[in-house]
């Protein structure tokens, strides 16, 4: 038998690529998972949270074992107005299990990939995937830059710019609002001095979204999380809008950095990275074709990310563990086949992620249409709201509670958000 | 803050070919020339004596933006070779 063939090929060691090959190894198939990087991790960024229900379905020792920065216990939305602004928190309770963890993605991705190891996977860094080797239309295996590996299954799983679906015709065009660019800053700071700024301790952390201010009116958001020793800042923006306002996206990121609400938690501290990644945020409308003959995609490649809720490393690990699961399941019956691989799809189907994605399949192009509204006028009046409630002026009530009347009047909110609430309401109905 | 103090927080190891391509030919006609400011690490920079595009691709984090916003597709976009382009730490 040939010494380069292996039942799967997994391409790309992120966490849906790890997800998957982990599940194959556990299975007992030969399963060799790929890396462009000199190790997993290296060209890895995101916001971000790592899941714990998805999470601790691929490794369910993560909790105790894994390397993780913090829990995010308290989850804020931060609301600016030019410079005052507005911040509400939900904390879950003290006894429940946090929902998600921050992670430094270098060690973090080291770890599950040391785990896929420790199952059996069969890891190869610093191997560039170039384009998957068809016969007949069938994938039989991958071309690298050395040499030619072979597969009865590949599972492209190479992030957002799969160069290989592009190869194969798998997907369209990506379109200019498919994607948010994103750059995020990691600012050192003692453990000490971050618990006191966010009010947190050691079991404890706090994350946020930005809204409104420097982001107003673009499809833009703004996000913080703490690390155990670092604070995590960016901002992302969808590349249509960024062409609209013709600015840099660090320098969104720099004024967002400029408003009080935000210089405050990364005074003194200092930058020690600087990074930038596109997320696919196109949703349902953008997935690409998910299988073909001897071929499964999975994670950003497949574009499954659910944007509304921010989520989408937990999409990007359960689909890999669906496609090991199909793969699995046509490996014992030795087909490999489109047909046999489509329960691939069905499973997806079944799953929150093609689930929630068809949910929301129109909510990025309505919350663009609103995008005033929910950007501008809402962090406006809310902000308002609270500063008529809590400041103490030379004014009268009365004319105080007046000119806020008038100003919720003209601003016509109360009209504007009747078809929001409509179409949220919609939303929670929906089967 | 610049950029050129954002990029020296990162590690790198320089290729001598670059995994960016583009035809000056078509950039010239480029009217709105996007890449110059999508960016987030201003690889694209104009140079007016040449009347050509630079790329200083050894500065690029990788992300694909410009080849997505290139209106004329004119970005000719792989990944480094291995072992090149940039290193994260923190992710």
């Amino acid at each position: 038998m040939d010494m380069n063939k292996t039942d799967v090929i997994v391409v790309g060691s992120g966490p849906s690529g790890v997800s998957a090959a982990i599940t194959l190894a556990r299975a007992g198939k030969k399963v060799v998972l790929t890396e462009r990087g000199d190790d997993s991790g290296d060209k890895n960024m995101f916001g971000g949270e790592i899941y714990t229900n998805q999470t601790l379905d691929i490794f369910p020792n993560f909790i105790e074992d894994a390397p993780i920065e913090r829990s995010v216990t308290e989850q804020a939305f931060i609301l600016l107005k030019d410079k005052d602004s507005l911040k509400f928190a939900y904390n879950n309770g003290e006894n429940s299990i946090p929902n998600s963890y921050t992670v430094n993605r270098s060690k973090w991705d080291r770890w599950c990939v040391e785990e896929a190891k420790k199952a059996g996977v069969f890891y190869a860094p610093k191997t560039l995937v170039k384009e998957i080797i068809l016969e007949n239309g069938r994938a039989v295996g991958v071309k690298t830059e050395l040499e030619n590996y072979y597969s009865d299954i590949v599972i492209i799983a190479d992030g957002v710019n799969s160069i290989l679906l592009e190869k194969l015709g798998l997907r369209k065009e990506i379109k200019d609002s498919d994607v948010t660019v994103n750059v995020k800053e990691v600012y050192k700071l003692s453990e000490e001095k971050i618990n006191d700024r966010f009010n947190i301790d050691e079991k404890s952390g706090f994350g946020a979204k930005i809204l409104g201010g420097p982001l107003k009116n673009l499809f833009s958001i703004g996000f913080l999380f703490t690390n155990r020793e670092t604070i995590s800042l960016g901002v992302g923006i969808s590349l249509d809008d960024l062409k609209k306002i013709k600015m840099k996206p660090y320098e969104l990121l720099e004024k967002l950095k400029e408003h009080p609400a935000i210089s405050c938690y990364i005074k003194d501290a200092k930058l020690i990275e600087y990074s930038a990644h596109m997320i696919p945020e196109g949703g349902y409308n953008s997935v690409p074709q998910l299988y073909s003959d001897g071929i499964m995609v999975a994670g950003d490649a497949a574009m499954l990310v659910n944007n509304v809720h921010f989520e989408g490393t937990n999409f990007a690990m359960l689909s890999g563990k669906l496609a090991a699961e199909t793969a699995i399941e046509a490996l014992n019956s030795s087909d490999f086949s489109k047909k046999k691989l489509s329960l691939y799809e069905k499973k997806l189907k079944d799953s929150i992620i093609l689930k929630d994605l068809k949910l929301h399949k129109d909510s990025v192009s309505f919350v663009k249409k609103h995008i005033n509204t929910i950007t501008e006028i809402y962090s406006e009046i809310i902000c308002d709201i609270f500063k008529t409630v809590t400041y103490s002026s030379s004014q009268p009530k009365s004319k105080v509670y007046r000119n806020l009347l008038f100003k919720i009047l003209k601003s016509n909110v109360i009209f504007k958000s009747i078809p929001i609430f409509l179409f949220a309401i919609r939303k929670c109905l929906k089967k | 803050m610049n950029i050129n103090e954002k990029l020296a927080t990162l590690k790198y190891n320089k290729d001598e070919k670059s995994h960016l391509i583009v035809d000056n030919e078509i950039c010239k006609k480029c009217k709105n020339k996007v890449c110059l400011y999508v960016c987030p690490a201003d690889v694209y920079s104009y140079n007016d004596d040449t009347d050509n595009i630079t790329i200083r691709y050894e500065n690029c984090l990788e992300c694909g933006t410009c080849k997505i916003a290139c209106p004329s597709k004119n970005i000719k976009w792989s990944y480094p070779s291995v072992q090149f382009g940039v290193k994260y730490r923190n992710g």
